[in-house]
């Protein structure tokens, strides 16, 4: 029995770095809850991503390893989840806030018969339990929240959390779950995959991004084009991408991609909350924007306000230049 | 085709973050003069899809399904002005201050009073508390099928084919009915109802049900029931200082901004 499990998730069978993230949290938790690390893998081919998550602060690893289930699927996912939080008795159960975590938490919490809190940014313990912070009403604000049904199942915000530097001479046991492959209700028929030139938004050190103010579809490719400078991927806002822009999974906020860059550079973007639900996190905010009232710049380092045509081909050209040498 | 909607009642989501205040001691939301309360945008989309779906399948009855107070009996009409056929609406004192396990629960209960229909639709999220968890609940406690954060619906005799919009992309996803759907904004803009419309759906009766009307004890919902209890509600302090670049062109701007970014260590 530990004190915390980790569901982690080793797409293409590699552990993810929000699981190591997660692995690290709970092994700060256990050690004031005073008790040990697990983690639960669910997926095909998992033997180096357990070896991987006993590296990263698994005591116990729970393998559910078929390849059936090397794509996640809700009705395969759960009875597992269940499963081996039943077999483990945990006090808690952390979960990404992932496409994964979002679908799979709610349920794994109602199969369980307790509560969930979805998206925390931070945890700690008081009085035995867990109190988690979350942001709500769009980023306006946060709540703090302890959950007072077992286990406590909490979804955590990538990059909240600081992974323990992996090594390789943990030791941990790694448990094999039996899986039973059933025929699902809901099957998943086929994938789209929206490739995203360049660097992806999640992991990127600088994001450029667009907002409705750019007025034209067009715009992107001078924000590519200074994201090709930059090295940095180029994100979107909503409004952006609901105008056929960009693609929704270059969307950046509450229910886009949260990003935290060192630069996030916002072109054109108003700054709602929801906006900087997704990138207030970021180290150095930096806004083109004509309006100088915009509430973007309430959270910016740098501004400019001017009509960002006449700023980014001189921004794109000067950055060039600097960066070269 | 049989559909059935749940909708929060919110504050307006789009409000500008500048009239935003919480007051802390009683950890609620100052409503500011001005801002209104409204069908949670998500839910607006789910009524959408479900009218979509019976439009497609040529004909079905598409309920509207709100717990909330007195007030939320708007957000039910709104369903209905939209076009959905029938109202009910899950009011009484004992419901308030729950969380979604207590949401989920009374939902669920009414669902099997409706009847079940082919369909059940939820927001992705409520725009207020943004917590995602209710549809997903309900498909557990009442053992359906669930696909989440939707971007399309189509109706294919008798099962439902979606687009997910998952972190790399979409997932197609066919499911059986009865299912749970929730819808995310990607799904695009809902029908707004017409004067006409807001005027029908005026003189139509919604269905109140208490937890007696569900047969729930009183003590499994609203704050007796929840499972999540609030410590603290804040407004994160914000303490960033622009500095606006000067310069006598646009040209200058941005070069004054690039020298900036490096002296900054920023790049
Ligand atoms: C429940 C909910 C969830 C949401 N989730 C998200 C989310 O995940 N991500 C997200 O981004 N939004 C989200 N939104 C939407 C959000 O509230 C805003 O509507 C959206 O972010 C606005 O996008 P924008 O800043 O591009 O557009 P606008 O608000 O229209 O701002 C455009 C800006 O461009 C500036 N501008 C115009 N022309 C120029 C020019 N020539 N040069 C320079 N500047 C110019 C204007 O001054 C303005 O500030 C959500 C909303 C709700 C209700
Ligand atoms: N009080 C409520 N009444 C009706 N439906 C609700 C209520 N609360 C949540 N829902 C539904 O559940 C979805 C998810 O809500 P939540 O889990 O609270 O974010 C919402 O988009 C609604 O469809």
């Amino acid at each position: 029995m530990a004190s915390v499990l980790v569901i982690g998730e080793a797409p293409d069978g590699q552990l993810s770095a929000t699981s190591a993230e997660l692995l690290g949290a709970a092994t700060r938790l256990a050690e004031e809850l005073g008790g040990g690390v697990a983690c639960a893998l669910i997926g095909g081919a998992l033997s180096s991503a357990a070896q991987a998550a006993v590296a990263a602060g698994a005591e116990t690893v729970y393998a559910a390893d078929h390849e059936s289930l090397a794509q996640y699927h809700t009705e395969a996912y759960v009875p597992l989840a269940a499963a081996i939080v039943q077999q483990d008795t945990p006090q808690a159960v952390l979960i990404g806030q992932t496409s994964i975590g979002r679908d799979l938490a709610p349920r794994l919490a109602a199969r369980l018969d307790t509560a969930v809190v979805m998206d925390a940014v931070d945890l700690a313990v008081a009085d035995g339990r867990i109190r988690a912070t979350r942001p709500c009403f769009g980023g306006n604000a946060r709540q703090v929240v302890t959950i007072t049904s077992d286990p406590q199942i909490i979804t955590v915000r990538a990059k909240s959390q600081d992974a323990l530097d992996p090594d390789a001479s943990r030791r941990g046991s790694i448990t094999a779950i039996a899986v039973d492959p059933v025929a699902p209700s809901a099957a998943v028929t086929g994938k789209e995959q929206v490739q995203s030139e360049g660097v992806p938004l999640n992991t990127a050190e600088i994001v450029v991004a667009g907002g409705r103010g750019l007025g034209q579809e067009s715009a992107f490719r001078d924000l590519e084009e200074l994201a090709s400078v930059l090295g940095a991927a180029v994100g979107a806002s909503r409004a952006a991408c609901d105008l056929g822009w960009y693609p929704p999974a270059q969307q950046v906020g509450l229910t886009g991609t949260v990003v935290s860059p060192t630069l996030y550079l916002a072109v054109a973007i108003s700054g709602a909350s929801q906006h900087m639900a997704g990138c207030g996190g970021s180290k150095s905010i930096v806004a083109i924007n004509k309006d100088p009232g915009a509430n973007i710049y309430n959270f910016c380092r740098f501004g400019v306000v001017e009509d960002y045509q006449k700023v980014l081909p001189p921004l794109t050209a000067a950055l060039r230049e600097l960066l070269q040498d | 085709m049989d559909a059935i909607v749940c909708v929060k009642q919110i504050l307006d989501p789009e409000m500008p973050a500048s009239a935003f205040k919480v007051d802390e001691a009683s950890m609620t939301i100052v409503t500011p003069p001005g801002v209104q309360q409204v069908i949670s945008p998500f839910d607006a989309q789910a009524v959408e899809a479900a009218l979509q779906l019976r439009d497609a399948a040529g004909a079905g009855t598409i309920s509207v399904l709100s717990l909330g107070p007195d007030s939320a009996r708007d957000a039910v009409k709104h369903g209905l002005a939209m076009g959905a056929d029938e109202g009910y609406h899950l009011n009484d004192p004992a419901f308030e201050d729950g969380d979604s396990w207590t949401t989920a629960l009374a939902l669920s209960k009414a669902i099997e009073k409706i009847g079940l229909p082919d369909v059940l639709l939820f927001g992705r999220q409520a725009a207020d508390w943004d917590y995602g968890v209710v549809g997903g609940m309900v498909a557990e406690l009442l053992d359906l099928p669930s696909v989440t954060v939707l971007r399309s619906v189509e109706w294919r005799d008798g099962k439902i084919g979606v687009s997910r919009v998952v972190s790399d992309g979409f997932e197609s996803v066919s499911t059986t009915t009865p299912c749970v759907l929730t819808i995310s904004n990607e799904f695009g803009d809902p029908r707004y109802p017409q004067l006409r419309q807001i005027m029908q759906a005026a003189k139509k009766d919604v269905t109140v049900w208490t937890p007696a009307d569900l047969g729930i004890d009183p003590s499994a919902i609203g704050a007796a029931g929840a499972r999540v209890k609030m410590e603290r509600l804040f407004v994160p302090k914000n303490e960033t200082q622009v500095e606006f670049i000067d310069g006598d062109s646009p040209a200058e701007k941005a070069q004054a901004l690039a020298r900036k970014l490096r002296e900054a260590k920023i790049i």
